[in-house]
């Protein structure tokens, strides 16, 4: 089984800044991590490559440091990464950015399996996933809490849906989005950190990946971002402590203040 | 500080605090009032590979040092000292195998103790035989090609849990101390049960039992070494297991400190963060100055091991004994800066301070180390003459 991992190298904080000009995340000073989704998808990939056989390679599109990503991931048991970096990349709204793994997952002869994570924690647009699929006409099952695999070749998938999930059966090669339900990824083991360290980590641009500038980043984007602005403010809570006894009388009456 | 460790070290005691701040301190408060043993954790060690950073390489090991094995435990113990007990116990157990095993008692227990598929026990405290080691009761008769073993052991870390057991036995009572040798029993053996868990006062994550001998029968290659050996055997597991102990207490220190400094800045009294007052200053100030010098002992010791000197004892002593009653000290400080805050349950410190006082008890207690280090410098000073 060929296995692909696709990761975004996010930032580590839950109160994502933005350029008030270029309406794009603001990346300086804060501290980069693996999106936890992806996390997830990782673990997929190295739970089917024990089960099943076969290789896990990480892919990512992102700036030269975004191959301490690539590292982290190899330390969990990855076999080989690559990174997509060029500056024609900058900029790529989520269909520039679906274009560019796709053709380097072509670049690495296909794959029988593309894992990524349901979606990132900066965007939260859900959407290169599944763009990925389409430009590369294969299955795709989204929002995966459980993948496995019949005797037709075929690849089982729990689809977590709000009230309940919906079971699939797709053909491979297939991309699977998962959610945090499909497993609890492992922690990174000494020797395989180790290894990382020293694993050269290939960097492909355009030219290997076979594009034009016109294809890719900001000029190869079908959207830009108008405006970005955060959430009105909640209107005030309050905490209340006490036995539950307490605390549903107590609620009861506020209930019946409110009506 | 910076003690200048390799980017090697500096990897592996990242990982040890990774698996700290995500598997052990969410859980601590729990396995400490439940008294549960860290099943999830030492699995999570195994396959991090911290479970075997003093295993050689050809058992599955890092094949790494008392240096890099001090990292991982002082990590640990700013989580959990119960954890980094459990640790340090299965290390006291496996010690005498590393250093005295043939190849093929190695090949049997070594990969599987890498693997944290298995855990090891040190087995010499006895009822009646506590820092009086050489009072132990517990005998091995030779009986063809098995050893037949009868006694109590008392206090036992990881007993119950562990796989292997490095039980010291006499194997010739009229001999005494001189009479003593080390075995390798495994829990799946005639003959060998456990007592009850027994109740402490902290490192409660940790557990600690009798382990029974009665009539157990052992093949005779699970001797390590020679008959006669036990004793020196012990002492040596000992001066390697010490400065583990000082690692750990220098752990718990440090997650002390930082609870204490960290409520300080945010209690208010008087109108103003209590870290203003010089008395909590001073109280902070010699907490971390005690606790910087113990790191500096202990690492000393540790790197001073590494070297592979002939006789560490007083060295390995003197990290034991300065580190953990450093750690009580500083423990008891930490409740005092929180006040009663610090008393409370809800707070980690009053754990800590529990934690801290067996760091002075056990694997020699701290008066005993001070006769370990009183006889070197008999020693040291009577050559001088």
């Amino acid at each position: 089984m060929k296995i692909v991992v696709c990761i975004k190298q996010v930032p580590e904080t839950q109160d994502v800044r933005l350029d008030p000009v270029t309406h794009t995340l603001k990346r300086e000073g804060i501290k980069s991590i693996i999106n936890p989704f992806d996390l997830y998808a990782l673990e997929e990939g190295l739970r089917v490559k024990e089960s099943q056989g076969g290789t896990v390679t990480v892919l990512t599109m992102g700036p030269p440091q975004a191959e301490e990503a690539l590292r982290e991931a190899l330390g969990l048991g990855a076999d080989a990464a690559v990174l997509l970096s060029d500056r024609a990349f900058a900029g790529a709204d989520t269909w520039a950015t679906a274009l560019t793994l796709a053709k380097a997952v072509e670049k690495l002869g296909g794959a029988d399996l593309i894992f990524t994570g349901k979606q990132a924690i900066d965007g939260d647009t859900a959407q290169v996933g599944p763009m990925m699929a389409s430009i590369m006409n294969i299955s795709l099952a989204s929002w995966a809490r459980k993948v496995s695999f019949n005797t037709a070749g075929k690849a089982e998938v729990e689809r977590l849906l709000d009230h309940g999930y919906d079971a699939v059966e797709v053909d491979l090669p297939a991309l699977i989005s998962v959610t945090k339900e499909i497993n609890e990824p492992r922690l990174p083991s000494f020797k395989a950190k180790l290894k990382a360290k020293k694993e050269p980590i290939p960097v492909w641009g355009l030219a290997d990946l076979g594009l034009n500038a016109a294809e890719v980043g900001l000029a190869g984007s079908f959207t830009q971002v108008v405006k970005v602005f955060p959430p009105p403010a909640r209107g005030t809570s309050e905490t209340w402590e006490g036995s539950p006894q307490d605390l549903a009388a107590r609620l009861w009456q506020r209930l019946q203040e409110m009506t | 500080m910076d003690y200048l460790l390799t980017e090697e070290q500096t990897m592996l005691q990242d990982l040890a605090r990774q698996i700290t701040e995500e598997r052990i301190k969410p859980i601590r408060a729990q396995l400490d009032e439940e008294e549960i043993f860290p099943t999830e954790i030492i699995k999570d060690l195994a396959q991090a590979d911290l479970c075997g950073v003093i295993i050689p390489e050809e058992y599955g090991g890092l094949g790494l040092g008392a240096m890099e094995n001090c990292l991982v435990g002082e990590a640990l113990a700013t989580g959990c000292v119960g954890v980094a007990t459990t640790f340090g116990a299965s290390l006291l157990g496996s010690y005498p195998l590393l250093y005295y095993g043939t190849d093929a008692q190695k090949s049997r227990y070594l990969p599987r103790l890498a693997k944290g598929e298995a855990l090891a026990a040190f087995c010499l405290t006895e009822p009646q035989a506590g820092s009086d080691a050489g009072a132990i009761l517990t005998t091995a008769v030779k009986d063809g090609d098995s050893y037949v073993l009868n006694g109590t052991k008392q206090w036992i870390t990881n007993a119950g849990e562990a796989e292997i057991y490095t039980v010291i036995a006499l194997t010739d009572p009229a001999k005494g101390a001189r009479g003593a040798s080390a075995l390798l029993v495994e829990k799946g053996d005639p003959g060998i049960s456990f007592g009850k868990k027994e109740q402490k006062m902290g490192i409660r994550a940790s557990v600690t039992r009798e382990v029974i001998l009665e009539d157990c029968r052992i093949p005779k290659d699970r001797l390590l070494s020679k008959e006669g050996m036990g004793f020196i055997i012990t002492m040596k597991t000992l001066d390697m297991a010490r400065p583990g102990v000082g690692a750990s207490a220098v752990g718990l220190a440090q997650a002390a400190l930082d609870e204490a400094a960290a409520f300080a800045k945010e209690r208010q009294q008087f109108g103003t963060p209590i870290f203003s007052f010089q008395a909590v200053q001073h109280l902070l100030a010699n907490m971390a100055t005690k606790l910087e010098a113990a790191r500096a002992l202990v690492y000393s010791v540790a790197r001073f091991i590494d070297t592979k000197p002939k006789d560490f004892s007083k060295a390995s002593a003197m990290a034991k004994v300065f580190a953990t009653d450093m750690a009580m000290e500083v423990t008891v400080d930490a409740v005092q800066v929180m006040g009663g805050h610090g008393y409370m349950r809800e707070y980690p410190v009053e754990k800590m301070m529990r934690d801290a006082k067996i760091l002075q008890i056990f694997e020699g207690t701290n008066q005993i180390m001070r006769n370990v280090i009183g006889l070197a410098l008999n020693k040291e000073y009577s050559k001088k003459k």
